[in-house]
């Protein structure tokens, strides 16, 4: 008498134990679609409360009949050994899959298959998904903001030029690369401010000149963030070697100076450049919003960059700075040649993702007026031809700042494992 | 040598001196050109604007100072609520990430990247102009839970109705302190005679049997209210009695949440991830069980790892949900930093006052974090 289990497959029947599982699985699968998407509940002779959970009692009797300790097949083994370990995961694999599938098709209905491509007016939207045509009508003003239409090239010209300053670093001889950092701390913040200031701003040159309140859109946040992540860089290292000082005034003003950004939320500090600040400037002085804006983002910042910094100053053995001492090494000396090159290597991530942070809170300039991305997308949204398409913007904008933080993210890791050296 | 170390402080020192005295100079100068007084007593004054939502008795008779507590409430609720889920979403989603089952650890990571890569501000639009918006009007919604309405108009729920909720309240902190004096016994019974009493199901005991013999004997008594619809005008809808939950407060709770527990979900994963292999063996091997290993030897060293980073999150929760002015949840910077400088026009006390109580709650947390670290921290020889 052979001792025959019928609910474990051994390698003799596991074709059929196979047949029968991935039959039981899609009926569970296609029974959840059923009642799902076509309101038909074909296991309805069932109690209600069985006939909820029949797709997933399915789905676990399906995995339960495929589970075999080895198999020789590769994908079905693969299978076992990443989803389907034991009863309880394949509960939550089942679980998983049908909320997958719950979320996807009508993510993909509105999406793609639902939605309007064509057209130029709200009429052309018929379809029940997304109206892309919203976006597609409203696209120069989500990137550009209230520039004008005929002067757009100026700030396509001014990014292309900037991004090629950019990458001009990465070709620099070798018998350069000392000048690298000076090139893009100093050299290309001026260069940019330059370029902004007579071609996006104009005013010179036979240009029209454009006020910084007409700016916007994606443009602006990318102005914003550029400025903000090149000028809190520098500040916040200063920040971070103060807080580290022996000199007790430097060492008390940085910590003070660095508790305070932190302790208080941006949208505050925006109020006080927005209202508080003019109080501040002699009677008649004017400072641009623009500029008090990135000012304000640089220093909340530069304290989060101070922080991070620190961290990875107080992560190098103390053997190093004696090693530099002994060789007859000043402050300066000491700290540009020998402690922050590796501190900054440590510190990749966080600063990383301080950058990001940074990139993030941009939208928050509408506090003082200033409508980047998110901004336009509120004012479009308010427009009376265009009513009832907030959805469309603000997952267009979604996709948009998150392809750009999430490439920051990845490239930062990147840059981790280059830079990363074994101790 | 000395005057090395004494010039640039005395540097620094003088240009600190010299930013101050400048700006306040010009404020002061600006302030008299425009007939402003410095000074704090509009505090006192009537406020004579509404608040929409509010935990506290207030209308526009009110003062400031009480339109400033109305608003301080408003931010602590929101924070408070905030802290709770995203910590409960985020330990899931940190030990989903480490699952090894493929789909669940994917799943995860998918909703961290996701949720951590787009402005908070942007999601917070999202759910309360798209999503939010997309719900039914009062009349048609439709009973969740045999209680609930979610409707555009917010979320309406039954709401407890308590007589004599001191009696209870009070109950509630005896049972609190008798649990810790029951804690503090028990382990010096354990640490003294190696006798181990069951800390958990006694603690538990004790928190539900002292309030709830105040039903009994306190005159305690509760019982539930529940909405009920109501026709304000032909076409205008709402409910009435139960709890009424705006939905800015739904959006900015969903959004706060959802943001947020994705860094408490890397705080989390980089926890467990961080306790050592051989930990988990070695604690086996002298005959541990699973759940004493767990409770014993791995929480107790991933929760340094996890905690300060996490209360960093809970401040930058508290600190974020003053994104709440951009939907008009009346919190702290819309109330105060918004309305009420609107009307008194006091840019430079209001701002001060704004961010000096963030500070504060800043500070506090962050100083009794420095005294949680130093008293958890490896004693190292």
């Amino acid at each position: 008498m052979t001792n025959v289990n019928i609910l474990k497959p051994n390698k003799e029947n596991l074709n059929l134990f196979l047949v029968i599982g991935t039959l039981f699985f899609f009926l569970g699968i296609i029974d959840f679609c059923l009642n799902n998407f076509y309101e038909k509940n074909i296991t309805g002779f069932l109690p209600g409360f069985i006939s909820f959970f029949t797709p997933l009692i399915f789905g676990m009797i399906g995995l339960h009949l495929i589970r075999i300790e080895y198999s020789g097949i590769k994908f079905l083994d693969n299978l076992n050994k990443n989803i389907n370990t034991n009863n309880f995961n394949a509960a939550l694999s089942v679980s998983i899959i049908i909320l997958i599938i719950f979320g996807v098709a009508p993510l993909l209905n509105w999406f793609i298959l639902d939605a309007n491509f064509v057209g130029e007016t709200k009429e052309a939207c018929t379809g029940g998904g997304a109206c892309w045509v919203y976006i597609k009508v409203w696209f120069n003003r989500f990137i550009y903001g209230m520039y004008p239409n005929a002067e757009q090239w100026r700030v396509n010209a001014t990014f292309i030029i900037v991004l090629g300053f950019m990458g001009l670093g990465y070709f620099f001889p070798v018998k350069l690369k000392k000048y690298l950092t000076f090139y893009y701390v100093v050299f290309l913040p001026i260069i940019s401010f330059l370029l902004i200031y007579y071609l996006i701003s104009g005013g010179e040159f036979g240009l029209e000149w454009v006020e910084t309140g007409a700016w916007g859109g994606l443009s602006l946040t990318f102005i914003v963030s550029f400025f903000s992540l090149i000028f809190c860089f520098p500040i916040g290292m200063m920040l971070a070697l103060g807080r580290r000082s022996e000199l007790s005034v430097i060492k008390y003003s940085s910590l003070s100076f660095i508790e305070f950004w932190r302790g208080v939320p941006l949208i505050t500090v925006l109020f006080m450049s927005a209202v508080m600040f003019p109080m501040f400037l002699p009677d008649g002085t004017y400072v641009d919003k623009l500029i008090r804006v990135i000012v304000a983002i640089t220093l909340f910042e530069a304290a989060y960059t101070a922080e991070v910094i620190r961290g990875g100053l107080q992560a190098l053995p103390r053997g190093q700075y004696d090693a530099a001492k002994s060789l007859g090494m000043g402050y300066w000396k000491l700290h540009l040649l020998v402690i922050l090159p590796q501190a900054l290597k440590l510190v990749i991530p966080g600063i990383a993702n301080t950058f990001l942070a940074l990139v993030k809170d941009t939208p928050l300039i509408f506090v003082v007026g200033l409508l980047e991305l998110v901004g336009m997308l509120n004012l479009a949204k308010t427009n009376p031809k265009w009513l009832g398409f907030s959805m469309e913007g603000y997952v267009f904008a979604g996709i948009i700042f998150w392809i750009i933080c999430y490439s920051m993210s990845k490239y930062s890791q990147k840059l981790e494992l280059k830079f990363k050296t074994d101790r | 040598m000395k005057f090395k170390k004494i010039l640039p402080q005395f540097l620094t020192l003088l240009f600190i001196v010299l930013v101050f005295g400048f700006f306040t100079m010009n404020a002061q100068i600006n302030m008299d050109n425009r007939g402003i007084e410095f000074g704090f007593g509009f505090l006192s004054q009537e406020a004579s604007f509404d608040i929409q939502f509010s935990l506290i008795d207030y209308d526009g008779s009110r003062s400031y100072a009480r339109a400033y507590l109305v608003g301080l409430l408003n931010t602590l609720l929101v924070s408070f609520i905030g802290i709770i889920l995203c910590t409960i979403l985020g330990v899931i989603i940190g030990v989903a990430r480490l699952s090894p089952n493929y789909l669940i650890n994917k799943t995860a990571s998918f909703y961290v990247e996701f949720f951590r890569n787009v402005p908070l501000l942007l999601q917070i639009f999202f759910w309360y102009f798209a999503a939010l918006r997309a719900l039914p009007m009062p009349e048609d919604a439709p009973l969740i839970f045999g209680s609930s309405y979610m409707t555009i108009k917010g979320l309406y729920t039954v709401a407890p109705v308590w007589n004599n909720f001191d009696v209870f309240f009070i109950a509630l902190i005896i049972a609190l302190i008798v649990i810790f004096f029951f804690n503090k016994f028990a382990k010096r019974k354990q640490e003294e005679e190696g006798k181990q009493y069951p800390k958990f199901l006694i603690s538990l005991g004790i928190f539900i049997v002292i309030p709830a013999l105040t039903f009994i004997v306190g005159g305690v008594d509760l019982s539930w209210s529940f909405p009920e619809l109501k026709q304000l005008a032909k076409t205008s809808f709402t409910y009435e009695g139960g709890l009424g939950i705006p939905p800015e407060l739904i959006a900015l709770t969903l959004a706060l949440t959802l943001y947020t527990a994705t860094f408490i979900a890397e705080n989390v994963r980089a926890g467990i991830q961080g306790v050592g292999k051989g930990q988990k063996e070695a604690a086996a091997s002298i005959g541990l069980t699973p759940s004493q290993v767990l409770k014993l030897i791995i929480m107790p060293q991933a929760l340094r790892i996890i905690i300060p980073p996490t209360t960093n999150q809970y401040l930058n929760l508290t600190k974020n949900s003053s994104l709440a002015a951009a939907i008009a949840y009346p919190d702290l910077v819309l109330v105060f930093a918004g309305t009420a400088m609107m009307q008194t026009g006091r840019a430079i006390e209001i701002v001060a006052i704004t961010m000096a109580t963030y500070l504060t709650i800043s500070l506090t947390i962050s100083a009794f974090m420095n005294w949680y670290n130093k008293r958890i921290a490896i004693q190292e020889k």
